[in-house]
């Protein structure tokens, strides 16, 4: 019963989680948003620093709450790395919205308690063993989302809200309403109690349980938790949210939040693979995979936001991420985990990148957004660098996910492959053609330099090239353990 | 000397059941007066009303057809046969194989029918009116009440009203959540049957609100009389049922002696009291419903008689 | 499994469905408020009698909450808020009440269904429970789908939850954390709620989602 004990017992576990922790207290005392936003960074980077121990420090062996293994390790330092860079471009994008004062102190002092609430709150579903847990966590980080996009009190954030609440909290039901299914299909094998939650322990008795049962749960808790991956039927409240929220949480709930829940459906998935008679959950997930893909892709073309247009991608590639783990096998599991990071990656580099551009012209309308290499160079071929990666052009890391993605679709399934390679046709034609005016264009609206630093940006933009060019071999090695561990 | 008794306590029934309607109506407008701190007219008065109005002259318009003279009889007539079939003190009455829950609601519907007929036969716009509204009240009402039958046929294994009552009261039946259901929409389409509010007031004369007293504004006399005294056996016979159906103690089983047909008869005595009481205790705390949300409270005894019959699929026997 | 027992557990988990379906029927806030306090009230009667049943004493636990927070407390703060804002008007339903509830019907004929075909060799009570608490679920969701006013969206929202603690302490031994959880993330669930009224309410003197769709479009500067 008692929390805490286990807890202690790992060290870099406890730090992952008990830093952001103490930092979220720490900020919702403090005043003066300097020190705050500094002490966000630190508060980040130490988080970061424990993340990355977890490779070093003997893994512990999964107890009743907490686990860690080679999938949740990808993600944890994938989150930690994202939240840390994130907080550094957040720090100087805030100040900016202080000075034209979109924000005021007390809401600063809140939203730097909530970005440290939320990291919490997605790092706790990534290491938790027990599904209850993991359940709670993913809705802990979408309330703290939820609070944080309507942070600006317009009429659009508070809609966007609004509609990301009901939205997210339908999710939410028909997700814990999956869990108590998948417990009622435990109780009867492992009996009643914490161990039918728990999900090492669920795993290995799989293959007894009732896989009807089984089966609804799985559909409860891929809409439930899909609803927050952003799949097509329940994909509305994510490009309200990414416009109207701060552009730090865009860039946050594109690259993190969105994975959180993937990384649920999963575990879930592993879990009815381990059950020979439950239907495979594959196809449904190729489906919905698809469908995003497809949707999304033509959606692109009518946007006239700029933060809306990359709310859109996001929904484009959480579906190709989809479709390749609903594919299966070493090589498409192989595949989108490194989409995954490659999208998280560049995602969020955009959306620095269009943080900054929407602070300078002063608005997120595409229209107004013309010829940035010309006025502002760093910015506007980052920006550019960016959109290129996110399209799936050469030499980025994401050419080579997608090229993977795509080749063992046409080893396994020649058909599915046609809409496959169509979408991303489509989402490519889109994106270029909606950016290339903004980065080439006759320049409009305001000229006046950006102040920010644009490291974060660059540092994942060299990531991705990196990956792009070379893999080193053991990240190969281990994201191919990962992909069999998947199955 | 079997069928002797049988057919005793069938006439008694038959008696006992035009007798007591009056009687029921006034108490009602008794606690309903008391209820708003007035005193109220006596116990009997009804008794007096259509004693007075037997004496008095039927005027009969000039256009009317034979139809309108005929309809009240034939309306008092089906009324009092479904009424007199009910199991109210006691089980196997001789004519119960008639009592039969699909044949009650025909009976019943033709005395609508007739009604309905009659308050059109006239040709004032009144009349017209009444009858379409009762036309739409009944289009909506019989529906429910098929329905309810369904659930209580499938939970009881038949229609026959002394099978179900029997079940009813075996210790088999336990607590079912479509029984309760049904018994709320049941509640429902009896409030509107009988006219009472929010769906209709039976002691207005506006005609903005008139559904009843719409139709047989027409009528005088004697004719007035048979319509009043089948109003008030269809409100006898509709919380008869109910209370066989619901709470069925105390029945008297067939050929049981006089103690056993003596303590059914207090008892149904009793329940009649506390039905009457409930109903004037309910028409008080609310206020009648425009017309047009009838079909809206109807529609909703309808979904409750169907979801009443969806859970019926839930239950012990699972 | 003794008939009573089963009876009076079946009987306020079927009352729970029955409660859903009159605030489907309701369309003044006032009285859609009573029909959610009269919802948790069944619902608290039910998870107590689990407690009894199932010897699980820290179902109580979630009794009391669902008896407190959201019998008592959000109700009557609600009807706080509501004469503060003066929107005690009728609720402005998106489709008439009878197609609502003949979707609400066929929404627990599917639950039914569903959950009756799927789990053949469960405990009948926890069989029926799921079945219930799926209704009640989407009963829910169609209150939230139906409504456009915030506040009736809400309380869809609560009465959803209220299905998921059925379906949560249907469910024998499931450990305390989730029924904490569920309480306390309903909990927050209103904090999140009550600042967006207040903040709706600064906004625009109004609580009705529809005002806010007409800004849709509309970029902000």
């Amino acid at each position: 019963m008692n929390v805490l004990s286990p807890l202690l017992a790992f060290d870099a576990v406890a730090a992952v989680l008990l830093v952001p922790v103490v930092a979220a207290a720490l900020l919702a005392l403090l005043p003066g948003y300097r020190i705050t936003a500094r002490l966000n960074v630190l508060a980040s980077l130490l988080t970061l620093l424990a993340a990355l121990s977890l490779f070093v420090t003997e893994r512990p062996e999964p107890g009743q709450y907490l686990l860690v293994d080679d999938l949740n390790i990808v993600f944890i330092v994938l989150n930690a790395f994202v939240g840390f860079t994130t907080s550094i471009f957040s720090a100087s994008y805030i100040a900016h919205e202080l000075e034209t004062g979109r924000l005021t102190p007390a809401n600063l002092r809140f939203y730097h308690a909530m970005y440290q609430v939320m990291m919490f709150g997605m790092n706790l579903a990534f290491v938790s063993n027990n599904i209850g847990l993991m359940w709670v966590a993913v809705e802990l980080a979408t309330l703290t989302t939820v609070l944080m996009v309507g942070i600006y009190r317009t009429h659009e954030a508070l809609e966007a809200a609004w509609k990301y609440f009901i939205l997210g909290s339908v999710g939410i039901a028909f997700a814990l309403f999956g869990t108590i299914l998948v417990y009622l299909a435990a109780q009867p094998v492992v009996g009643e109690g914490y161990d039918a939650m728990v999900w090492t322990i669920l795993v290995e008795h799989a293959a007894t349980f009732d896989p009807a049962l089984l089966n609804v749960a799985f559909v409860f808790l891929l809409l439930g938790y899909g609803t927050k991956v952003g799949l097509a039927p329940l994909h509305a409240w994510l490009p309200d949210a990414h416009a109207e929220g701060p552009t730090p949480i865009s860039a946050v709930l594109s690259g993190l939040l969105l994975n959180v829940a993937l990384y649920a459906v999963l575990r879930f998935k592993i879990l009815l693979s381990a059950s020979p008679e439950a239907i495979a959950a594959g196809p449904l997930m190729m489906t919905m995979g698809l469908t995003s893909l497809i949707f999304a892709a033509f959606m692109l073309y009518r946007r006239r936001d700029i933060k809306r247009l990359f709310a859109y991608s996001s929904i484009e590639h959480m579906g190709i991420i989809v479709f390749a783990f609903g594919l299966g096998g070493p090589l498409a599991n192989f595949a989108g985990l490194l989409h995954m990071v490659m999208h998280s990656l560049t995602k969020s580099a955009i959306f620095f990148a269009v943080g900054h551009v929407a602070q300078i012209k002063g608005t997120q309308r595409l229209s107004a957004i013309r010829g940035l290499t010309e006025t502002h160079p760093s910015l506007g071929w980052g920006l550019l660098a960016g959109v290129i990666a996110i399209a799936g052009l050469p030499p980025m890391g994401i050419f080579m996910s997608e090229f993977l993605i795509v080749s063992s679709t046409f080893a396994r399934h020649p058909l599915l492959a046609i809409p496959l390679v169509f979408g991303l046709l489509v989402a490519f034609g889109a994106l270029l053609l909606r950016l290339t005016g903004v980065a080439f264009g006759q320049p409009r609206g305001s000229v006046a330099p950006g102040k920010a630093s644009y490291i974060p940006m660059y540092a994942h933009l060299a990531l991705v090239l990196g990956a792009g060019i070379y893999l080193p071999p053991p990240l190969v090695a281990w994201f191919q353990h990962i992909a069999n561990l998947l199955r | 000397m079997v069928l002797i008794s049988a057919l005793f306590v069938q006439a008694f029934q038959m008696a006992l059941v035009v007798l007591l309607a009056p009687l029921l109506t006034g108490l009602i407008r008794k606690v309903k007066a008391r209820l708003l701190r007035r005193q109220g007219p006596s116990l009997i008065q009804p008794y007096r009303d259509l004693l007075r109005l037997l004496r008095k002259e039927a005027v009969v318009a000039e256009n009317a057809s034979w139809l309108f003279r005929v309809a009240p009889y034939l309306i008092f007539a089906t009324t009092w046969v479904a009424a007199a079939v009910i199991p109210t003190f006691a089980t196997g009455l001789i004519f119960s194989w008639t009592a039969d829950l699909i044949a009650i609601v025909a009976l019943l519907g033709s005395a609508r029918f007739l009604l309905a007929l009659a308050g059109m036969d006239v040709g004032t716009s009144f009349g017209g009116i009444g009858s379409s509204r009762e036309a739409m009240i009944a289009t909506l009402a019989e529906p429910s009440m098929l329905l309810i039958i369904f659930t209580l046929a499938l939970v009881a294994g038949s229609t026959q009203l002394s099978t179900i009552a029997g079940f009813m009261s075996s210790p088999e039946v336990g607590l079912r959540v479509s029984l309760a259901i049904a018994l709320v929409a049941l509640v429902m389409v009896a409030i509107a049957e009988n006219a009472r509010i929010p769906v209709d007031n039976p002691a207005t004369h506006l005609e903005l609100t008139m559904v009843h007293e719409a139709m047989v504004l027409e009528y005088s006399g004697r004719h007035l009389a048979m319509i009043e005294l089948a109003a008030s056996l269809k409100l006898l016979l509709y919380i008869s049922l109910i209370v066989c159906i619901f709470v069925p103690w105390k029945l008297a089983a067939p050929e049981t002696g006089p103690t056993a047909y003596l303590a059914g008869l207090v008892v149904y005595l009793t329940k009649l009291i506390v039905g009457g009481a409930l109903l004037a205790l309910f028409e008080t705390s609310i206020a009648k419903m425009r017309v047009f949300r009838v079909p809206e409270f109807l529609g909703a005894a309808l979904m409750l008689a169907l979801l009443a019959t969806l859970l019926r699929f839930v239950s012990r026997s699972l | 499994m003794n008939g009573p027992v089963f009876d009076i557990a079946h009987m306020l988990a079927g009352g729970l469905v029955l409660v859903s379906m009159m605030m489907l029927y309701q369309d003044r806030l006032y009285a859609l408020l009573n029909v959610f306090a009269l919802h948790s009230l069944v619902l608290t009667l039910s998870v107590a009698w689990q407690a009894l049943i199932q010897d699980a004493p820290h179902l109580y636990v979630t009794a009391a909450i669902a008896l407190i927070f959201k019998a008592i407390v959000i109700p009557v703060a609600l009807h706080r808020m509501i004469r503060q804002l003066g929107i005690h008007r009728e609720i402005e339903t998106v489709v008439g009440v009878g197609p609502t509830m003949l979707a609400g019907i066929g929404l627990v004929a599917l639950s039914i269904v569903v959950m009756l075909r799927v789990t053949p060799e469960a405990d009948p009570l926890a069989r029926e429970d799921l079945a219930f608490a799926l209704s009640v679920l989407l009963l829910g969701l169609l209150i939230m789908v139906t409504r456009r006013n915030a506040v009736s969206q809400v309380v869809g929202f609560m009465s959803l939850e209220n299905g998921l603690v059925l379906a949560a302490t249907g469910a024998k031994g499931m450990p305390l954390v989730v029924e904490i959880s569920v309480a306390f993330s309903i909990l927050i669930a209103f904090i999140v709620i009550g600042v967006f009224l207040f903040r709706i309410r600064e906004r625009f003197d109004t609580v009705d989602v529809r005002a806010l769709d007409d800004f849709r479009g509309r970029r902000r500067k």
